[in-house]
């Protein structure tokens, strides 16, 4: 992968202001910190961490939806090239066409009183990106049909579809403005597991399609693992692993992404107990241990994770961790 | 193992404006103390519906159908669940013999009452015990479950803790009235995989130590492959499999039951292909003829899979299915 990233978070950090006292520095929760991740054009980049851990908070960022406290975001598409740190009015304007979000929740994400057409035609008509009305509905119904919904589908309200279909239709509202960076935040997790494979397939065909590039945010490991190919992974605002899937799933380095892969529930009756089972929850955001975020949990901890926060090492091609004892860790 | 909970011919219809809806038919399933049943299916297909029918806990649009018959064996003898009719009655089964967990913690607790109050409320209702003695097995629940500090909190309200932690003191407080049958219903779906795995092993140390029958009501076969002894599986308010948990997951009989594990993404093969089942559920007022299946199945068999519902045969000492597939009689004319 020696293309240029499509967009890249360079030491990107979010804070968001806590009330505190007059005096003293102003407190502050850093629901990111410090994190860098590259993706490059036509990737479909897997984020996954609990909740709590940063990665919805992260995936706003690289939207401009969430503050950028320090760092930057820089994304270059080949036409234009954008630091969204400092995006002016007009410019974010461009850049809202150019990245979309898809939500989790397609019950929440779709308003009740507009049909379908409307729905799907309202980022067009709010950004101005067609002319007359024939325009978009010529494009509502082009984007539809790659959806997968008819011509009788966009006629109707929200309420008459299944969960499935309403995630089809989100998808749609996300692709109208032919964006080429998108934002999918969870987007299967409200899903059965039928469907979810139905949508899954949808936007891998999408993408490949129309030559997208994805963040996909998931807490569900399995899910990520078939259709990223890339995988960063997150706990408490820090970035702890990031590497190819393949070889994410195949040699995990940190403890913590260990302990994720195991925890999974396996469909063999006969693998029980053999997880390797974490003690404790994720701390909380506001008061982070010091030294290595993990430690509280970690059962490889020692003194030294408890002063010093690990940095992320190479630990092979594209494969980046976060820990001190990694190395001792992989023989 | 003794026997625990009988459900024959289990019918529920709601009277709607639309019309009597369909929710829960002809389903018979049965449980042993100390026994682990996954209740697995999409949204929709009727497994909440059909657990909370054990403690008549449905609105009051609910209509039973007249075959229907629930036996729970008490040690006082057995119980027909049917015919309780006041309050007081169901107070035998509901968080009697019964207890119930459901998925979001947060929504099951009273926000402004501590969690202490709310079990120590309930113990007094199904117990014997006074005040002092309520709070004192209320702490020592706390503390089985694992939660630090449990006599602080016994203080604290449910938004004081995380969500872990309110599963954990749900799980406490369902299992304080020492139930001899606990339903729960997905109730580790909202918490985070190593939270879930902390929350599936407590279970199982409880059932082990309780020597109580388990309801799990769950989307997820992963889950279900790690707690359940046995499986029956739920489609659009019929049961269409039922066997254990290794028969089930390994030799899948009903062809839906295939459709699901083929759409679960695993770690085992990464570039299996996801195999989404097609079409969507129907919705509960337009119900199919025939197998309620038969309008997404891949290996529908000519018109009769649309004309005669399937009935249970056996494909296996413990394992059977709802499909023509198995039953092939009907083919010999």
């Amino acid at each position: 992968m020696s293309d240029k990233p499509l967009i890249t978070a360079q030491n990107l950090s979010v804070h968001y202001p806590l009330r505190g006292s007059l005096l003293g520095p102003k407190p502050y929760v850093g629901a990111v910190e410090n994190v860098s991740i590259e993706i490059t054009p036509g990737s479909f980049f897997g984020l996954v961490g609990e909740s709590g851990s940063g990665k919805t908070t992260l995936g706003r960022a690289m939207l401009r939806a969430a503050p950028i406290s320090k760092g930057d975001v820089l994304f270059d598409d080949g036409e234009v090239a954008y630091s969204l740190k400092n995006l002016g009015k007009k410019e974010l304007k461009d850049y809202r066409t150019r990245a979309q979000l898809i939500f989790q929740d397609p019950y929440a994400a779709l308003s009740p009183r507009m049909t379908v057409r409307d729905i799907i035609a309202e980022p067009l008509e709010v950004m101005g990106l067609t002319n007359s009305r024939a325009e978009t509905d010529e494009r509502v119904r082009e984007i539809a049909a790659k959806c997968r919904l008819n011509v009788e589908h966009l006629r109707r309200f929200p309420h008459a579809f299944s969960g499935g279909q309403r995630q089809r239709i989100s998808i749609a509202r996300a692709l109208v403005s032919a964006p080429k960076f998108i934002v999918a935040d969870e987007s299967v997790a409200a899903l059965d597991v039928s469907i979810q494979a139905d949508v899954l397939n949808l936007l891998k065909a999408i993408q490949q399609d129309m030559g997208l590039t994805f963040l996909f945010i998931s807490h569900d490991l399995s899910v990520v693992a078939h259709v990223c190919d890339h995988v960063a992974v997150m706990y408490l605002g820090r970035l702890v692993e990031t590497a190819p899937t393949r070889t994410l799933f195949s040699t995990p380095r940190h403890p913590y992404t260990q302990a994720l892969l195991s925890a999974i529930p396996s469909l063999d009756p006969d693998d029980r107990g053999k997880a390797q089972k974490l003690e404790g929850e994720i701390p909380s955001p506001t008061n982070p241990p010091p030294g290595c975020k993990f430690q509280t949990r970690c059962p490889m901890a020692i003194d030294r994770c408890r002063v010093e926060e690990p940095a992320l090492e190479s630990a092979g091609p594209e494969h980046h961790v976060a820990c001190h004892r990694w190395k001792e860790l992989a023989v | 193992m003794s026997r625990l909970i009988d459900v024959e011919n289990l019918t529920l219809q709601f009277d709607t404006d639309e019309g009597r809806i369909t929710a829960v038919d002809d389903v018979s399933f049965s449980l042993e103390a100390g026994e682990v049943m996954g209740l697995v299916g999409e949204s929709g297909s009727g497994k909440s519906v059909t657990a909370k029918s054990l403690m008549k806990l449905n609105p009051r649009n609910a209509v039973y159908g007249p075959d229907t018959k629930i036996t729970l064996h008490l040690d006082d003898g057995p119980v027909d669940v049917m015919s309780l009719q006041s309050d007081t009655e169901m107070k035998i089964v509901r968080g009697g013999a019964i207890s119930l967990i459901f998925q979001e913690p947060m929504a099951s607790f009273a926000p402004a009452i501590s969690i202490g109050e709310q079990m120590v409320e309930q113990l007094m209702i199904h117990t014997s015990f006074s005040k002092a003695q309520a709070k004192e097995v209320s702490v020592e629940m706390l503390d089985r479950v694992g939660i630090s500090d449990p006599s602080t909190r016994f203080g604290q309200y449910a938004f004081e803790l995380s969500g872990g932690m309110r599963q954990r003191a749900m799980i406490a407080m369902a299992l304080s009235t020492k139930p001899r049958l606990l339903i729960a219903d997905e109730p580790t779906t909202a918490l985070d995989v190593t939270i879930q795995a902390q929350v599936i092993d407590l279970m199982k140390d409880l059932v082990s130590e309780f020597g109580m029958g388990i309801i799990f009501i769950t989307h997820d076969l992963g889950v279900i492959a790690q707690t359940a002894d046995k499986v029956a599986v739920m489609y659009l308010g019929k049961l269409v499999e039922q066997g254990t948990v290794r028969d089930v997951i390994r030799r899948p009989a009903h062809p839906y039951t295939r459709g699901l594990l083929a759409a679960l993404p695993t770690l085992d093969d990464i570039d299996a292909p996801l195999t989404p089942i097609p079409g969507d559920i129907p919705s509960p007022l337009e119900r199919p003829s025939g197998c309620v299946y038969h309008t997404r199945c891949q290996e529908v068999m000519g018109s009769r899979c649309a004309a005669e519902v399937p009935r249970f045969s056996r494909v296996d000492s413990d394992h059977a299915a709802a499909c023509h597939l198995h039953d092939p009689q009907g083919d010999a004319s």
